[in-house]
């Protein structure tokens, strides 16, 4: 069977060598202790006996637990505000890389560092603060309180603080993308006769739209498991503005642990599965970069 | 045409069209009412009552021991997260092995999960009716619902912050260095502290900053594990919602205000930190 040389040379090393390439660097088995010490007793540990213990309650009271009414109730509104919190994000993420990648203007460097804000704020000053704006004589609810728009104790609540929350992965994946792409393709289009509409149809929009695609399904993996920031606004009534992260909270204080751990394990295991396609979003967007 | 040469990314000046005008005011619009409004709040409120006001609110005992609780645990978590973050991006940058893209997901693992999600999983590890809950009742050891719980919990969402950041400049950085320093007949140690912890030290400190924000912050996970006991297990963010749901709000708010300070240093910080990367990158070349 004929090979390619280079797979023929990745591949080849005997299976039960760990070390393939011989480094001369020292600290293999130092560093590799340590990292499966960790990683196994902080990390896999107990995942690995929460999955268990989900086993262990038999099908039918897993799906008793996970898959009642109430807790369907909980995912469709998790995923309903997770949903909206992203398609607000993917516009609002590339307005913000867009300005601060191509114009230059007084507080650019400013805005550059606000944008991190969500990820520096404890979620739970981040829940107060917006519960506080946004209640119906915050300072911006009573703009949105005449006009029938609640989001305080409501389901946009949701959306508003799972959007803070995830804003800057958003940007953060597009705004380096923008910054590497020249204006010269732009301007190349635009003397041919493009208008702005074709240019950003058939130019801007391919060229980032991977990065979009990143940054958008870490901003909804973050929406889907954000606890702190959104019970403070949420109003959290059962069947309306309850999330699950809150339902799980609910059955531990109400010693239901084989219920909770039902409902841990189904969003666990939706998360993992979301970070798989994340990962082949991303290996998509690596491959794009790489080409570039 | 010639290459253009690598310049570091300065947005170039255009004539200001009304599309551009349009965009900028759009997005500084978006910024002071979606960033700025929730941190204005959290000072407005806090400072409602003067500074006397925010600082009686601090000043209950209550809230001064969250605060002493929130930096033990910090001081515990980062420092074990530093030596871990080392630890996996010297054995994944600096050796091939099987089974090492698995390894590189297995520590990205915590990003995904639900924070109480994974408190629920250390409910199930160290609780009354947990794995080891039996074995730790008859030492009379207490994991759960006290301090050593809040910081597996902590170590757990924060760990693999600082690892994420050495990873990706370790791997460009590459080990020509190393390799000159060992065959010049340096130890190990030695080159690891001489050679490669100077060229990573940013990364290192950027990482740090991160894992301590989050650190300061985490409030689903320890809310799970902590029990919130009142002057024992309250971390300074469990203490905020504790304050808020008793109908303290001047409290809850000024609570805030010291947590929102912390993130507007850990912002200034950052910024330090990376104005210093993009100086090391250049004299790189």
């Amino acid at each position: 069977m004929s090979v390619p040389a280079d797979i023929g040379q990745r591949r080849a090393a005997p299976f039960l060598n760990w070390k393939r390439r011989r480094s001369v660097l020292p600290g293999f088995s130092l560093t590799m202790g340590i990292t499966l010490f960790y990683l196994g007793l902080i990390v896999l540990l107990p995942l690995g006996v929460m999955l268990t213990r989900a086993a262990g309650l038999g099908l039918d009271e897993f799906l008793r637990a996970a898959f009642n009414p109430r807790a369907l109730a909980t995912y469709k509104v998790t995923l309903l505000s997770a949903a909206e919190a992203t398609a607000f994000n993917a516009c609002a993420g590339l307005l913000f890389a867009w300005v601060l990648a191509r114009y230059d203007f007084p507080g650019r460097r400013v805005m550059d560092a606000i944008i991190d804000l969500p990820f520096a704020m404890p979620t739970a000053v981040a829940g107060l603060a917006l519960s506080t704006a946004f209640a119906h004589n915050g300072w911006l609810g009573q703009y949105l309180d005449p006009l029938g728009i609640k989001i305080a104790h409501a389901q946009p609540g949701i959306a508003i603080a799972m959007a803070f929350t995830s804003l800057p992965f958003v940007v953060r994946s597009i705004q380096p993308v923008l910054e590497d792409m020249d204006s010269d393709v732009e301007e190349a289009g635009r003397t041919l006769g493009a208008t702005e509409g074709q240019i950003f149809r058939r130019i801007l929009l391919p060229t980032i739209l991977p990065a979009v695609l990143a940054g958008a399904s870490l901003a909804f993996a973050r929406s889907l498991g954000e606890f702190g920031a959104i019970i403070f606004i949420a109003g959290n009534r059962p069947f309306d503005t309850e999330i699950s992260a809150l339902l799980i909270f609910i059955r531990l204080e109400e010693y239901e642990f084989g219920a909770a751990t039902a409902i841990a394990t189904t969003v666990l295991l939706a998360a993992f599965a979301l970070m798989l396609l994340t990962n082949l979003v991303q290996s998509w967007h690596q491959r794009y970069l790489r080409r570039g | 045409m010639l290459p253009t040469m690598i310049t570091p990314h300065k947005p170039h000046p255009q004539h200001r069209g009304w599309r551009q005008r349009l965009l900028i005011g759009a997005a500084v619009l978006l910024a002071g009412l979606f960033l700025l409004v929730p941190i204005i709040v959290i000072f407005q409120q806090a400072f409602a009552k003067g500074w006397a006001g925010w600082w009686h609110a601090v000043s209950q005992p209550e809230t001064l021991y969250a605060v002493g609780l929130s930096l033990v645990v910090v001081a515990i978590v980062a420092p074990i997260n530093a030596v871990y973050g080392l630890a996996v991006a010297w054995l994944i940058t600096r050796f091939r092995f099987t089974g090492r893209r698995v390894l590189v997901a297995l520590v990205e693992v915590p990003f995904s999960v639900s924070p109480i999600v994974a408190g629920v999983a250390y409910l199930m590890v160290y609780g009354s009716n947990g794995l080891f809950g039996p074995w730790l009742e008859a030492m009379d050891l207490k994991v759960m619902f006290a301090v050593p719980g809040i910081v597996l919990a902590t170590l757990f969402v924060t760990s693999p912050f600082i690892a994420r950041e050495l990873l990706p400049l370790m791997e460009l950085q590459g080990i020509d260095q190393e390799e000159a320093s060992l065959s010049l007949g340096a130890s190990g140690l030695k080159t690891f502290v001489r050679v490669t912890l100077p060229n990573i030290k940013w990364a290192l400190y950027y990482g740090i900053i991160l894992c301590v924000a989050r650190s300061l912050g985490e409030f689903g996970a320890v809310s799970v594990v902590s029990g919130q006991i009142r002057g024992e297990t309250n971390t300074l963010p469990l203490q905020i919602d504790l304050l808020y749901h008793d109908y303290d709000s001047s409290g809850a708010f000024a609570a805030a205000s010291i947590l929102t300070l912390l993130a507007l240093i850990s912002l200034v910080l950052k910024l330090v930190v990376e104005a210093h990367f993009e100086q090391t990158a250049k004299e790189d070349g």
